[in-house]
């Protein structure tokens, strides 16, 4: 698949923004550490909203018509995509409520508050699932065709959201909060674990051959021509490919910028109580994350490639 | 109704003259143009909705050149239909016909992701995606003869390779060429039941030669050959 930025923006950071809702819900909702105070709770809720937006805004670069973006609500009953739309828009009236109710009440985890708080937050987690169903029902590349995908989208929005969020707790206490770093810590490994799993899953061949596509099942087939003098839509689209040594040296950087740094700078921030590396380990799950969903994208190999010539996808 | 189309792939010359024929009416079509970029420039590419590629089946010696023209299946459980979030792309009740609804699209691309026979393209300048209509502006047009309401792809094969018509009617010519003939349907472990249907090569027998009988130069040539050692 093209790794369109457009796209990667898309689910990196509303997932984040997501995740990070997610967390500032389930923080106030069992006072973890004594919940967030208001003021954590607005800049959290603001920084939510900012990633939701830069994530559907970019999403809009991604459209050929953009004129006709509106219509993309309609097929909510058929569409993953049309769901997840409307369900991110529907995202927008409960978190910037609730941030004006903690605004002018303080009520961070008062019964209107927490109201609030949670719909915003289930609302944000439905759309993860939408958008990771967007590929996961794609029969059309075994990459995405699996449950680990929405598993996986869960996983990285809600660590996100985690990393930030003990980012801003110890950005404006000054002061680490074990719990809050307990949580990103713990959620950093899960997804680290979780998309080895995926690696580990779409590592063994699988799906439609050459020979399925032709017909052919009984003869070895090999393309002698694509019928076409240069790339079509089709090549720029889905005719992107990864050598597998160079996959494994960026699945292994990635691994190092988005698990492994932010784990090791948590710890220091934490035991040396300095807020910046907090602050640095959220930004660098950002990065990293990114990282891993242009690998998701560019990974992904679409039958049509049997078409021209690719013997197994 | 379920309209579509039947390859042959025993016929088919490889002459591209359906996908010609194809970007020729339906450029004036209703989801037309189909643009061309950079048509004579150094890398030309553009909207087509037939593309035929060419496979080489079998090692040597007992090997063989198929041509295989390839355009939208009109498949049954059409997933481009389903994924589609404006409602542009359709599935006709009344002939199985998938068409995209020009003035709706987004040029989203997300019909294409979920198509695994790449009939959908995206067209650059209208950012709209364009596909195979099985000619639907023709094949219903009363004021044409009734021999050429047929997609000009099947109208102009010299071959004689494509076939329309319906799939419902168990009589129809296709049904009974995909009877007779083993036509089958590509990749259908994916299960989207597409329409169109390919014809297999027909088995052929090797020509006999060795009993034929011996022109007189041949037998003076198979002496020297068995006189004169290398």
């Amino acid at each position: 698949m093209h790794p369109a930025l457009a796209v990667i923006f898309l689910t990196l950071f509303s997932g984040g923004g997501f995740g990070l809702m997610a967390l500032t819900a389930l923080v106030n909702d069992f006072q973890i550490d004594g919940g967030l105070n208001p003021l954590q709770t607005m800049i959290a809720l603001i920084i939510s909203m900012a990633f939701v937006s830069i994530g559907l805004l970019s999403s809009t670069a991604h459209l050929a018509n953009p004129k006709n973006a509106w219509r993309a609500f309609t097929r909510w009953r058929t569409s993953w995509l049309a769901r997840e739309g409307v369900f991110a828009v529907m995202y927008y009236p409960f978190a910037f409520l609730y941030l004006v109710w903690v605004f002018f009440t303080g009520g961070t985890h008062d019964a209107i508050g927490l109201i609030l708080a949670n719909l915003a937050a289930i609302i944000g987690l439905i759309t993860i699932f939408c958008q990771g169903m967007i590929y996961a029902v794609l029969r059309t590349m075994r990459q995405w065709n699996t449950p680990l995908v929405p598993a996986n989208f869960y996983a990285m929005g809600l660590a996100i959201g985690a990393t930030w969020l003990a980012a801003i707790q110890q950005l404006t206490t000054g002061q680490p909060d074990p719990a809050l770093i307990g949580i990103a810590a713990a959620l950093l490994v899960a997804t680290g674990v979780l998309k080895g799993i995926y690696y580990f899953w779409i590592s063994r061949p699988g799906g439609p051959t050459i020979r399925t596509a032709t017909g052919f099942n009984r003869f070895s087939v090999r393309i002698l021509d694509q019928g076409h003098t240069f790339g079509t839509f089709l090549t720029e689209e889905f005719g992107h490919q990864l050598p597998p040594a160079k996959a494994k040296s960026i699945k292994i950087l990635m691994y190092l910028i988005a698990i492994i740094l932010p784990l090791a700078l948590l710890a220091i921030a934490l035991w040396g109580q300095v807020a910046a590396l907090a602050v640095l380990a959220a930004l660098l799950v950002l990065t990293g994350f990114g990282v891993e969903r242009w690998l998701f994208f560019i990974e992904a190999q679409h039958v049509v490639n049997l078409y021209h010539g690719r013997q197994q996808c | 109704m379920r309209l579509g189309l039947v390859i042959d792939l025993d016929t088919c010359v490889g002459c591209h003259a359906c996908a010609v024929a194809c970007k020729e009416w339906n450029t004036s079509g209703t989801t037309g143009a189909l643009t061309d970029y950079h048509p004579y420039g150094a890398e030309p590419s553009g909207v087509w909705f037939n593309r035929i590629r060419h496979f080489e089946l079998g090692d040597y010696p007992h090997n063989k050149t198929i041509n295989f023209p390839m355009s939208c299946m009109h498949c049954e459980n059409a997933e481009c239909v389903t994924v589609c979030p404006t409602g542009a792309s359709y599935k006709r009740a009344e002939d199985g016909i998938v068409l995209v609804d020009q003035n709706k699209c987004m040029g989203c691309n997300y019909c294409s992701w979920a198509c695994p026979y790449g009939a959908r393209e995206l067209d650059r300048a209208s950012g709209t995606m364009k596909k195979c209509t099985l000619c639907v502006d023709r094949i219903y047009d009363m004021e044409i003869p009734e021999e050429e309401r047929q997609p000009a792809c099947v109208l102009t094969c010299p071959a004689h390779a494509r076939m329309f018509g319906d799939f419902d009617d168990p009589e129809s010519p296709v049904s009974r060429a995909v009877r007779e003939r083993g036509g089958y349907e590509l990749m259908p472990e994916l299960n989207y039941q597409p329409s169109n249907k390919y014809l297999p090569p027909r088995p052929t027998r090797p020509i006999p030669t060795e009993n034929l009988k011996k022109r007189g130069i041949r037998q003076v040539k198979d002496w020297i050959h068995q006189a004169v050692t290398r």
